[in-house]
């Protein structure tokens, strides 16, 4: 594999990678304040301000693009604001109008220079939609590298108060701290990255740098502070893979590249991450599922010992088989794990509870029974309405959560339909002199 | 006519048309409140388009618009099931979808630069005015340009759309739960409106660009909603501000020699603001007005109340008790002695019969509660 990295493509390599990181740290605010496609709007309406700059200076210059851009974009936000706060219309068609009739000024105003102005700078505006890495200068890199200082910089210095900004506005401006300010600060910033973006991404990639890192971040964390570290780890590698990337085939844009890599990053962080992902979600509800059926199994049997009153003969498979319609072969495998765990003694002809194992079906019974006589005598269901909504409860109820429905109920000790609500064992001796106490 | 020359009149009608047809189904993208959806279609379907030239290798227009609308569908499908997993907002779904799908829109027209002769320059802005010059031609008789058949008949199927489905899409749009409850299904209906938005977005493409469409399908809503409530009327103005900023904006576009669709998507953002600023009850000026005419009421019944103690009242004290400036006194007590309930007597005022009358028929405590 041949990898040059060349003089251009250090610089691009740069520009893009501070980009991304920036891009992905700035994007979590967009996030979290439910304004993704605010970036959007502003990526759009930074394009008259560039143009007007333009015009103003006569020069392709990136600092007065930037005050451009500011102007425009923070016009653009304060007009979605306005129109949100002031009218019936929601946010979504605000920023579309701002997107839409801005950029429309914009493109108004670049084929009238175009046309008005001959000297060959038409190549430096009409890049700002695609962007064009490969055009990066060292001057512009630097460029980029004092406004990363200077965002990086201003979300370090306000953190507490951009935090508030994203979680609890109300609170924030209760506190006495100058929220709308902070909004307008946020806003400044946005516009600060686009106009980094456009030379890089162009404008409709730029939206995916702010959008896609935040996105990828949230999955992996509930913390902020570790959001805001992954967002801009994550834009700068997907950035940094993206660029080399697209180096390799040479007809392939860097801007489209990176975000896919990015939107990648999306997809798997969605699917795997822990907690929040989609596969752990998944694998947890199982491990939920295989816990139900272990719990009713050892609840079966315990039934029907109990039904026979005869602690000394234990159902074989078959008699377990009539209780729930299950298969052999799928009894077997549920109980296989108790059997390991020194629940269950399976023989040949029995399924027999061991000592741990009795407590725990007891256990159980305890949580259905109790939970049965609760819904009859505080909710008043009729008992021949309260078995089902029990069998569900009885595996999500909580020990902590049983012993105050107990005390709730005086201790009880049978249920709605006559039958023994098992005694706790052990530790539960007091509450039982308790019961008895009460007797 | 009129001076105007032919292609002159054909950019006026195919901006007419693009007007209307997005502006019929963009209410609705108002009212459901996923006037972006709009958007991210209008740019994720270049993939589609890439696609659909790959294959025939030309620019197939039925083809094009099928392939364009399958990609916004699977856009709104994308998003839809991004939403569902519940780990990304909507807004937030829909912007990483769109930009994904352009990315690789992009990437393909770039790596086959050399098999699709595709400007995506042309897609964003269109180039209205060259739609006179592509025309169709069968057996040697030029039957008009092509902007005509491709726009005419979805202009057709849009009001096809909300003619037949009218009751369902009003229903879905302002009560999904009832709609559900009816039988009508509104995922069914979403997906139906957003592949017609698919469809009207592509079909405009060539002729006027993504970002007129875009334009046209929010903004002239949501001005026609800041009239009225009621959607009928609502479709027909927005229908009406539609054609108005093609209009307009032809004119600038002319006049200035610039981007005609540029400068028609600014057309429709000077209506919004006209329509943001004097709109007779959302308007800011209306806002305004109702606010002040408020305050001024309320300052009204404060004087009738202090005056039912004293019959006649000094302005000098009202204006120190109250600590109100002299205009804003002066305000107050222009409004009563024009309804006539006090009158005017040297340096100060004076309860007349009728307003000893009204202070006793309203009652002094429903006055007295909206002190309070």
């Amino acid at each position: 594999m041949y990898l040059a990295i060349s003089y251009t493509f250090q610089n691009v390599l740069l520009g893009t990678t501070l980009l991304g990181v920036v891009g992905g740290v700035l994007g979590c605010f967009a996030l979290l304040r439910k304004q993704s496609l605010l970036g959007d709007a502003l990526a759009h309406a930074s394009l008259p301000g560039v143009c007007l700059a333009f015009l103003w200076m006569g020069t392709k210059d990136t600092y007065s693009f930037l005050i451009g851009a500011i102007f425009t974009g923070v016009l653009g936000s304060l007009f979605v604001l306005g129109v949100v706060r002031g009218t019936r219309i929601k946010e979504d068609s605000a920023i579309g109008i701002v997107l839409s009739v801005f950029f429309g000024v914009g493109v108004v105003l670049l084929t009238w220079i175009e046309k008005n102005h001959q000297s060959g700078n038409q190549s430096g505006l009409s890049h700002i939609l695609y962007g064009q890495a490969a055009t990066l200068m060292e001057r512009d890199v630097w460029i980029f590298v004092i406004a990363g200082v200077i965002i990086l910089g201003t979300i370090f210095l306000f953190y507490k108060e951009l935090k508030l900004l994203c979680f609890d506005r109300e609170y924030g401006k209760s506190l006495g701290y100058p929220m709308a300010a902070l909004e307008i600060l946020v806003t400044c910033l946005l516009v600060i990255t686009v106009v980094i973006g456009l030379q890089t991404v162009g404008v409709i990639l730029i939206i995916a740098s702010l959008i896609t890192p935040a996105a990828c971040a949230r999955q992996w964390t509930d913390r902020f502070s570790w959001m805001l570290l992954l967002a801009g780890l994550i834009g700068g590698l997907s950035s940094v893979a993206g660029t080399f990337v697209s180096e390799q085939f040479h007809r392939i844009p860097t801007g489209p590249t990176i975000v896919l890599v990015s939107s990648s990053v999306l997809i798997i962080s969605i699917l795997f991450a822990p907690q929040r992902g989609i596969l752990w979600s998944w694998l947890q509800s199982a491990s939920f599922r295989r816990r139900i059926r272990e719990e009713n199994l050892l609840k079966d049997i315990y039934g029907w010992v109990e039904k026979r009153n005869d602690w000394s003969r234990w159902p074989s498979l078959s008699n377990l088989m009539g209780v729930r319609g299950q298969s052999g072969i799928k009894i077997k495998k549920i109980a296989r794990p108790l059997e390991h765990g020194g629940l269950l003694l399976v023989t040949e002809k029995a399924m027999k509870l061991t000592e741990k194992g009795l407590e725990e079906a007891e256990r159980i019974v305890r949580k259905h029974r109790i939970w049965e006589l609760y819904l009859a005598r505080r909710l008043d269901l009729p008992p021949d309405h309260v078995h089902r909504d029990a069998e569900a409860m009885e595996h999500a109820l909580s020990d902590e959560a049983l012993a105050e429905f107990e005390e709730l109920l005086g201790y009880p000790k049978f249920d709605p339909h006559g039958q023994p609500i098992p005694a706790r064992r052990g530790s539960s001796s007091k509450a039982e002199s308790k019961a008895t106490g009460g007797v | 006519m009129w001076g105007l020359e032919p292609s002159h009149w054909t950019v006026l009608i195919v901006g007419a048309l693009v007007a209307t047809s997005c502006a019929l189904l963009g209410v609705f993208l108002v009212l459901r409140k996923v006037a972006m959806l709009g958007d991210a279609i209008s740019h994720a379907v270049l993939p589609g388009i890439a696609i659909a030239f790959l294959i025939s290798g030309d620019r197939a227009p039925l083809l094009m618009i099928f392939g364009a609308a399958a990609v916004g569908v699977l856009t709104v499908f994308l998003v839809g099931i991004l939403n569902r997993t519940r780990r990304l907002k909507e807004d937030a779904s829909i912007g990483v979808v769109f930009p994904a799908l352009f990315s690789i829109g992009v990437i393909l027209v770039s790596y086959f630069a050399g098999k699709i002769d595709l400007d995506p320059d042309c897609i964003i802005f269109g180039e209205i005015l060259l739609s006179h010059l592509d025309r169709i031609v069968i057996g040697g008789v030029d039957i008009g340009p092509k902007a005509y058949y491709v726009c005419g008949p979805i202009l057709a199927l849009n009001i096809l759309l909300i003619g037949t489905l009218y009751k369902e899409l009003k229903v879905t749009s302002f009560d999904p739960a009832l709609a559900a409850s009816l039988g009508i299904s509104p995922t069914l209906i979403h997906y139906l409106l957003m592949s017609q938005v698919s469809i009207t977005v592509v079909g405009s493409f060539e002729s006027v660009g993504a970002i007129l469409v875009v334009a046209m399908l929010v903004v002239p809503p949501a001005a026609a909603y800041l009239f009225t409530h009621r959607l009928w009327t609502m479709i027909l103005l927005s229908v009406g501000f539609g054609i108005l900023s093609s209009t307009i904006g032809f004119f600038i576009g002319w006049w200035k020699n610039c981007s005609m669709a540029g400068s028609m998507a600014a057309a429709a953002g000077g209506v919004f603001v006209l329509a943001f600023l004097f709109a007779p009850q959302q308007g800011l000026f209306a806002r305004i007005w109702v606010r002040k005419n408020l305050r001024t009421r309320f300052r009204s019944q404060l004087i009738l109340l202090h005056l039912q103690d004293e019959v006649a009242v000094q302005l000098e004290i009202l204006r120190k008790r109250f600590g109100w400036s002299q205009r804003r006194l002066d305000n107050a007590i222009q409004r009563l002695v024009r309804q006539g309930l006090v009158e005017r007597i040297d340096q100060g005022v004076k309860l007349t019969s009728s307003g000893l009358a009204q202070l006793e028929a309203s009652g002094t405590e429903s006055l007295s509660h909206r002190v309070e």
